[in-house]
């Protein structure tokens, strides 16, 4: 079953949100919400590769498929400074957030095929918190952009 | 005669329950004044603090020389707190007041005339809007202007200039409480009355020590705990304040833990069966994503966490769950600690389940810390739009922009409104250049003073300061104005429980100081904003005309006002909002009818997550169905971000006593006011201060990750691991800077705010204390309030704090019966002016 490379998308990607939410949160420490928020939305990822894990024992989990990677969301390996580096880091967190949103929707329509109801509770689960991340992204940038883009030097 | 430094609430006039809240007359003269001197009585309500006690000045030979309280009044049947008593007039009428502006010329201030000081002003601020636009301006206001004032600025900011970045101090003491309450119920608006207080049998009090922030609010209940059918008391705070002495329940909770209690009474509300089913089916969405939120929350899991007995939360809980007539009021405990909005709903959400709201005795008041913060909120020079419009609403921007007839794309409502905090980040980034402060001092009541210093110095920052004094702020400024004074000004304002005054002139201003309003719409005839039909934007000539056009602009929004005039204001009782056709004598509750302004056409807000801040978004409101219900909002506990370890072992919290306002600028002109609290303190648990060696009246030195103060301990009640230090002590008088010995709370707290509210967290922060000096007499802190002393055995009493001869007052029972709603609207007393 192809089910187990989502999975491995899912988990990979997870855990690479998660450290990037870190590197966010320490490269940008003048931005208190935006450090401290990071630190949280983390936290939370982290718990969603736990939560993922008695799915990947029952599936298993595939790293090395047979599409191999065409794009790369290797996450963040280090941040900007100033406003607009700050937007582009946000950015850079919303696509990979984006990833992790569409994976656990598609994660969940297998979920429903298979009638796997502990899955879909999982799903139910990350899948909100995932999209608050992608809500609060987008209401933080929403906020920097005007300043950044046009009145920052 | 009374001295009202002593006894701070006055002497008691107790009445039961449903009964009406007997009248006493507070009043004080100056020396030698008797009551046959004075030329007039000039109508008036005070502004030292959110409660907004009505009031009339006494005025002899062109100047004020007493105060009385104003019997007739919903609000206060008469009475007045020592602030009023002793601060309102001796406050302002002072040497030190700003006679003359003033301009920077060679890196020092030097007096000038107006124009020299408004064309310095207006050519900054022309060259910057063409080089740069709007984005380079921010103002940052108060809670203590008028609400005309407040209309005029918010104006010129989003119809002339058209920048988002516009906040108040009320960023710092009320934010919360309109937060929680757009989240809950749709919009701002005080659900609750004070009437209420008259007729619960339960009264809760989250984080508000209302016996030293609203004394007279407080004398209410001390009246009804002395009468026959006492309400049952509940205290959240780690303090021993005196709102713990008489409560039924303290609840003495880690600073940061809030939420994690407001959980566990939800959950056991719901455990036990003691929710309103009917209410909660009819009036209220959202009942399922409560529960389970709050599941994990049973009372020992939070009382592990607070610090505090699970049978004493159970208790609490049985108390709300099993009471016919509940009041809560919430304020800076909650309004400024971790998940502010959060712990603040949860009290919105207790009374919803339980369907206390909307009858005599059942209320909700999620107080304010400043007089007219209420206005600041409605008229928008804040991070809200006027008329608590919805800045996610393009019909609101549009009704706007038909009200001042200017382009709607002049009306910032790409994003929310820029809050306090971010403006100064804008500032230190270098993006605001302008920034205009009136009728605030964030040099001392700001986060993490020694950052904001910085930023107010700035180079490429060009900063107006318009004030009654040389602030700490004011000495940074580039201009200096000199603004006129309560009592040197006519205007309006609006206090907690929605009740609107009328404040009128009294005397002439100091010198060449000019009213808040004069010098706004100076600002907006000079720089020549127009409206599309090329009119000024501001063609109002005075106070009056400012309150009509106001009135059109709240015209069918939930803050109400066309049904008042200055006129209707004068000679009875303030009006309570709204008031229109349908309420011709204004409102006393809210939502009697279980209807909440949640329509999506009608709301101020869609509404956030609130443990992020996300949006919510008019496509997700819309989609949970139609308006009316109130919300039941919530999030999960986290801890505080900073919490004790090793190097700094001890939870500091900040706040006020019943002595002061803000940062002195007016009380600590007072001399009964000054000698009861005249200097900086901390206080320490018995615990805490035998750990350290430290003893009563010690000089210690307090130390954060940001800052230190080095000040002397107070030992007191206050919860074992906490550390409190009151907010008040800048610089003004020693020199306006820090020197060898800091003493304003704010060094140490740090620059973090609640992801909804934006309200910054002045009450959780991880601190060290040590002994650097001996003590050479007691702590000056006030042995009156919440900062008596906790004698070991054996040790030197501490002096009771005494106003002694310079604060006497008069208390005169009232000879006619106490006013009452809606009657006391349209009394009029005789021959008032």
């Amino acid at each position: 079953m192809n089910l187990k490379i989502y999975l491995g998308m899912l988990h990979q990607a997870e855990q690479t949100l998660a450290e990037s939410f870190r590197q966010v949160a320490e490269g940008h420490g003048a931005e208190p919400d935006v450090h401290f928020l990071c630190r949280t939305l983390a936290g939370q990822c982290d718990r969603h590769g736990e939560l993922l894990h008695p799915v990947l024992q029952r599936y298993g989990e595939s790293r090395e498929d047979n599409e191999p990677e065409r794009l790369h969301a290797e996450g963040l390996s280090t941040t900007r400074e100033g406003p607009v580096g700050l937007l582009r880091d946000l950015q850079d967190l919303y696509l990979l957030a984006s990833l992790v949103d569409i994976t656990w929707t598609m994660v969940k329509q297998a979920g429903s095929a298979l009638r796997d109801k502990e899955l879909l509770e999982v799903v139910a689960k990350c899948d909100a918190e995932t999209a608050i991340q992608l809500r609060w992204l987008q209401t933080r940038m929403k906020q920097a952009a005007p300043q950044a883009l046009v009145a920052a030097r | 005669m009374v001295d009202r430094i002593a006894n701070i609430w006055g002497s008691r006039t107790p009445y039961a329950r449903d009964g009406l809240w007997p009248v006493r007359v507070d009043q004080v003269l100056d020396d030698g004044v008797a009551e046959a001197d004075v030329d007039r009585w000039v109508q008036s309500a005070c502004v030292l603090c959110s409660n907004g006690c009505a009031c009339d000045i006494a005025v002899k030979d062109g100047a004020m020389v007493g105060i009385r309280g104003r019997a007739q009044d919903l609000v206060n049947h008469g009475r007045l707190g020592p602030k009023g008593l002793f601060a309102s007039r001796q406050g302002v009428s002072n040497k030190d007041r700003l006679i003359s502006p003033l301009v920077r010329d060679n890196g020092q201030l030097v007096e000038c005339d107006w124009d020299t000081a408004m064309r310095r002003i207006v050519d900054r601020s022309r060259s910057l809007l063409a080089e740069r636009g709007p984005l380079s301006h921010g103002f940052y206001t108060s809670g203590q202007l008028f609400l005309e004032e407040y209309y005029a600025l918010a104006v010129v900011g989003k119809g002339g200039i058209g920048t988002p970045h516009m906040d108040g101090n009320t960023r710092l003491c009320t934010a919360t409480a309109a937060a929680a309450m757009k989240e809950s119920f749709g919009a701002d608006g005080q659900p609750g009355s004070y009437t209420d207080v008259d007729s619960c049998d339960a009264l809760f009090l989250y984080g508000h020590n209302m016996a030293e922030t609203q004394t007279v609010l407080w004398s209410r209940v001390l009246d009804r705990i002395a009468g026959p059918d006492r309400p049952k008391i509940v205290c959240v705070d780690p303090r021993d304040t005196e709102v713990a002495r008489h409560a039924d329940v303290h609840l003495a909770i880690r600073p940061g833990t809030n939420l994690a209690l407001m959980h566990a009474l939800v959950r056991e509300i719901l455990a036990r069966g003691w929710e309103d089913t009917g209410y909660i089916r009819d009036h209220t969405r959202g009942l399922d994503d409560l529960r389970k939120a709050v599941e994990p929350w049973t009372a020992e899991a939070a009382a592990a966490t607070c610090g505090v007995p699970a049978a004493d939360i159970r208790e609490a809980a049985r108390i709300f769950g099993t009471s016919d007539r509940i009041v809560s009021t919430v304020l800076q405990g909650f309004y400024q600690s971790s998940q502010a909005t959060a712990a603040s709903c949860q009290v919105n959400n207790l009374h919803l389940l339980r369907g206390m709201l909307g009858r005599p005795g059942c209320g909700v008041l999620q107080m304010n810390g400043q007089p007219t913060a209420q206005n600041n909120r409605e008229c928008g020079a804040d991070g809200d739009l006027p008329g608590f419009r919805n800045w996610e609403n393009p019909d609101h921007i549009k009704e706007l922009a038909r009200l001042w007839d200017v382009d709607p794309m002049t009306i910032p409502d790409w994003a929310p409104p820029t809050h306090a905090m971010q403006i100064f980040r804008y500032a230190e980034q270098g993006s605001i250049n302008f920034l205009w402060i009136s009728a605030t001092n964030p040099a001392v009541s700001m986060p993490q003073l020694p950052r904001i210093r910085d930023i107010l110095t700035k180079p490429d920052l060009f900063l107006v300061v318009q004030d009654l004094y040389l602030t700490e702020t004011a000495q940074y400024a580039d201009v200096v104005l000199p603004a006129a004074a309560w009592g040197e000004k006519t205007g309006t304002f609006t206090n907690v429980n929605r009740v609107v005054h009328l404040s009128d002139k009294a005397v002439d201003p100091p010198g060449e100081a000019r009213s808040d309003l004069d010098i706004f719409l100076d600002y907006s005839r000079r720089m020549e904003f127009t409206t599309l039909a090329g009119a000024p934007l501001l063609d109002w000539t005075g106070p009056e005309d400012a309150f009509e056009a106001w009135k059109n602009c709240s015209r069918g929004r939930p803050c109400d006002y066309t049904g008042i005039t200055y006129d209707r204001l004068r000679g009875g009782s303030g009006i309570p909002w709204p008031c229109n056709e349908d309420h011709p004598d204004g409102t006393d509750r809210l939502y009697g009818d279980g209807v909440f302004p949640t329509d999506p056409d009608y709301c101020e807000s869609y509404g956030h997550d609130l443990l992020t801040g996300a949006t919510v978004g008019a496509q997700a409101f819309r989609a949970q169905g139609p308006g009316g219900r109130a919300q039941f909002k919530t999030a999960p506990f986290h801890p505080p971000h900073e919490e004790p370890d090793e190097d700094h072992p001890l939870r500091y919290t900040t706040g006020r006593t019943a002595y002061h306002f803000h940062t002195r600028t007016k009380t600590g002109r007072s001399r009964p006011l000054t000698n009861a609290a005249p200097r900086a303190w901390v206080e320490l648990a018995r615990e805490d201060a035998d750990r350290f060696g430290i003893s009563e009246g010690d000089l210690v030195r307090v130390t954060s990750r940001r800052g230190r103060i080095e000040v002397p301990a107070r030992v007191s009640g206050i919860a074992p691991g906490t550390v409190f230090a009151p907010f008040h002590y800048g610089y003004w008088e020693t020199g306006g800077s820090p020197g060898p010995h800091p003493t304003a709370a704010n060094e140490l707290t740090l620059t973090e705010w609640d992801p909804v509210s934006k309200q910054p967290m002045f009450k959780n922060a991880a601190v060290a204390v040590e002994k650097i000096g001996d003590a050479t007499g007691p702590a000056p802190a006030p042995t009156t309030t919440a900062s008596r002393p906790a004698m070991a055995p054996g040790a030197t009493p501490v002096p009771a704090t005494t106003g002694g001869d310079a604060a006497q007052a008069t208390e005169t029972p009232g000879a006619e019966p106490a006013p009452r709603f809606p009657d006391a609207i349209n009394a009029r007393e005789g021959s008032q002016r």
